[in-house]
């Protein structure tokens, strides 16, 4: 009998946390990813998670705590957004070099400056470095799905990588969807029980970790984090294809939504898949030849994929839900046209940024201008942007 | 398991490179005499680290975690409550940090700790500066005294750890000095015993810092202590208690003679330090029961 | 944990970590750096135990059995002087040493 719950993202993400049975909590609360501090209080509080709280002071220590606690051997649970991600920033390199795999849903929002509350891409663009394995979820039952496969890949011996669940901020913490709830027993089953045995705290097996490490090794370590990265390509099919003979939901690295034939394609992140679908089926029902594609695994990105899906396409729209200052593109563009190459022409489109919702009007606009770009936008289109007034945005009366 | 390549008489190599002197090997060695090797450490960037070596090479046999500057107290709640949730309620996890990681930048996180009441038995050894990068200041560098970011003397006074520790309620914290080794042990061998936040506060020598001949490190803290630079108390329960009652104290000269760190201040800057700091120990003995 | 648990079952063997830590427990050669050493004159000495007590690098064994009943782990001796600064009978001298280990 399947089990339907309406339940938001941020609750999504708790029952994979719950359900994964992670045995302390570390979280700081930000929006909009304070009910997921919430909800974790009050389960474990409820009794229904038996876990220890730490009601820590900062995100900084959020993250250090569960590194602490994870290393004596548990599984732990920590959840962050937007300028908390950023002051993690230091620790999660910690994480990652230190090889201690936790898995942490991150509600994307903007970064200051200025103050935003609401959803782009920037807090985790920022940590695409980190040394951190990053999903991107396209709606609530993903969010679900892909943070109980996250604790399978990160936590594989051969991965040990840290993984981050991202999941945009509103569009999917606040929206409610009917999603299918696993069995316990499923879970367990799944997921199992947290047997990492690399670097450890255990006075019965003593050693001392993350000392000072010369540079005749450190290089070797380095390699040893990418081999992970490496690794994690096929350990995430394998997750993958394992995760949808139990339910059915088959997930990729990439996926592709009707591409074949076409002669345009918009790449898309997070919830903005969804839109991008519609308005494909939409365009397709004109007549027009295009089609859409997911990048689920940012990092590690899918670049044999992604060129096997497009070949044969001439032109490719990346949306950019960031900004990428400085760069000839933003983050996805850079990797996309890195894996397609120059007989392609790919434009990057900067949308979506602080809440501005992509919507089919958005996407529309996308494919417009790239069906009439005789030639590669020489550098990112800011589709959704009021270009004409944007320097007129403040007048101060002052003296001079 | 740790390979055992040299002997040492307890948990500590005995060939570490502190400086000749290092009031910090004398602290740590004691401090892990005292706990006995069911600890885990966690030791920030900075002077004490030296001790989890270089490499694959340690100068420890005990397990320990070297964290980031400011988040000692941080790792040590996740490592104490990882344990306690795994039912192993004996092992002690210490955090082993400088000035400049508990006072300055590691603040918050162990206001954070004592605050929510986590199970960390946190040690300061103080140097008063941020010694292992070089002499710069730091909030625990007294009055008067010489760092490379404070070259014409430290214009205002130290912080007071102690002060803020008890701010927090927590159930036990104390002063402690190599000057008097009994007492410092006493006080881990009690701290030790404790549920909740514990803090030692220990003054270091330091004579790369301070700028004294090697040989001082001791009888310079036997004059803090004597002239009231240095005061021995404990907080426990509530209550103060000061260790070492001296009828009279020695004039401030004495703890400042031989440390280049004070050759150059004033007298007037001198007079006002000796009452600043006999003020201090009068209002502590009338605190203390 | 698990180790704990696991500890009577199973065998002692290497295993291969990834990432950064410390295993091998070494002491270096700290005895290279003194400049002077300290020596005792044992006429005076009433093995109190303060050079023991307050060598940084507890590197002094005293056998209250013998006279001459202390030795310093010269090894590792860095040459600070403490031990004969705080001696209360004065019997430790430091003693110059350059070039010499």
């Amino acid at each position: 009998m399947t089990h339907y719950k309406m339940l938001d993202g941020n609750t999504a993400a708790v029952e994979a946390m719950k359900m994964a049975r992670v045995k302390l909590i570390s979280a700081y609360p930000i929006t909009p990813q304070s009910t997921i501090a919430e909800k974790l209080s009050e389960i474990v509080e409820a009794g229904e998670l038996e876990a220890a709280y730490i009601r820590v002071e900062s995100e900084h220590t959020a993250m250090s705590c569960a590194i602490g606690a994870q290393l004596t051997g548990i599984r732990t649970a920590t959840a962050t957004a937007s300028v908390g991600l950023a002051l993690m920033h230091e620790v999660l390199n910690v994480a990652s070099g230190c090889r201690v795999p936790i898995v942490m849903p991150v509600v994307n929002r903007s970064l200051a400056s200025p103050w935003s509350l609401w959803c782009d891409h920037q807090d985790s663009m920022a940590e695409r470095d980190s040394g951190w394995i990053q999903l991107y979820c396209e709606n609530v039952q993903d969010v679900y799905d892909t943070v109980l496969m996250s604790y399978r890949i990160a936590e594989h011996p051969e991965v040990l990588t840290p993984v981050m669940v991202c999941l945009d901020g509103f569009f999917l913490s606040h929206s409610m969807q009917k999603l299918e709830i696993l069995k316990q027993k499923q879970v367990d089953q799944f997921v199992g029980e947290y047997c990492v045995n690399n670097l450890k705290l255990d006075p019965a097996d003593p050693m001392v970790i993350d000392n000072l490490t010369g540079s005749d090794e450190i290089t070797e370590m380095k390699y040893q984090q990418a081999a992970g990265f490496e690794r994690s390509r096929s350990v995430m099919n394998e997750v993958f294809e394992e995760y949808a003979i139990m339910t059915g939901r088959k997930k990729a690295v990439v996926e592709g939504y009707r591409t074949e034939g076409a002669d345009a394609v918009v790449v898309t992140l997070g919830s903005m898949s969804g839109t991008a679908k519609y308005v494909v089926d939409q365009m397709r029902e004109q007549g027009k030849k295009v089609g859409a594609v997911k990048i689920v695994s940012f990092r590690p990105f899918p670049y044999n994929e992604l060129k096997e899906m497009l070949k044969g396409i001439g032109r490719v729209a990346v949306i950019d839900r960031t900004t990428g200052f400085g760069g000839q593109g933003a983050p996805l563009w850079l990797e996309v046209k890195t894996a397609l190459g120059s007989n392609v022409i790919i434009n990057d489109y900067i949308a979506g940024l602080a809440g501005r919702d992509i919507h089919t009007g958005t996407i529309q606009a996308v494919f417009e201008n790239l069906m009439n770009s005789r030639e590669e936008a020489e550098k990112p289109v800011w589709i959704d942007c009021d270009i004409e007034n944007a320097m007129n945005l403040r007048e101060v009366e002052r003296y001079v | 398991m740790f390979n055992i390549k040299t002997e040492a008489k307890g948990y500590v190599a005995h060939g570490v490179s502190a400086c000749a002197g290092c009031g910090m090997e004398l602290i740590i060695r004691n401090v892990l005499d005292v706990l006995g090797n069911d600890i885990t450490l966690v030791i920030p960037p900075g002077c004490s680290a030296l001790f989890c070596g270089f490499g694959s090479e340690t100068g420890l046999k005990v397990p320990a975690f070297q964290g980031n500057l400011e988040n000692s107290a941080a790792y040590a709640a996740g490592i104490s409550r990882g344990y306690e949730v795994q039912g192993n309620t004996h092992t002690k996890v210490v955090a082993f940090a400088g000035d400049g990681g508990t006072l300055d930048i590691g603040l918050q996180s162990l206001s954070g700790m004592m605050e929510r009441g986590d199970n960390v038995l946190y040690i300061c050894y103080d140097n008063e500066a941020y010694m292992n990068t070089g002499i710069q200041g730091s909030s625990a560098t007294p009055a008067g005294a010489w760092t490379t970011t404070t070259p014409g003397g430290k214009p205002v006074c130290k912080k007071d750890l102690l002060g803020i520790a008890m701010a927090h309620r927590i159930p036990y914290c104390a002063s402690a000095s190599v000057a008097n080794l009994p007492d410092l042990r006493k006080k881990v061998e009690k701290a030790k015993n404790i549920y909740g936040p514990r803090l030692l506060h220990i003054q270091c020598p330091c004579p790369t810092g301070w700028g004294y001949h090697t040989a001082k490190s001791i009888e310079i803290c036997k004059n803090a202590v004597q002239s009231g630079a240095w005061v021995l108390y404990e907080y426990e329960a509530g209550r103060i208690k000061v260790n070492t009652k001296l009828k009279v104290l020695k004039p401030i000269t004495e703890y400042f003679k031989y440390q280049k760190r004070f050759a150059n201040i004033s007298k007037e800057d001198m007079e006002a330090l000796e009452t600043f700091v006999q003020d201090n120990y009068k209002a502590l003995l009338e605190r203390s029961e | 944990m698990q180790m704990q648990q696991e500890k009577h079952t199973k065998k002692l063997q290497k295993c291969k970590v990834y990432g950064p830590c410390a295993i091998d427990f070494v002491s270096s050669n700290t005895g290279s750096w003194r400049i002077e050493r300290p020596v005792i004159e044992y006429d005076n000495c009433i093995k109190c135990g303060t050079c023991k007590r307050y060598c940084p690098a507890d590197l002094i064994t005293i056998d209250e059995e013998k006279r001459e009943c202390i030795t310093i782990d010269l090894n590792y001796c860095k040459g600070c002087g403490i031990c004969a600064n705080e001696c209360p009978m004065e019997c430790i001298e430091m003693v110059e040493e350059r070039g010499t280990n």
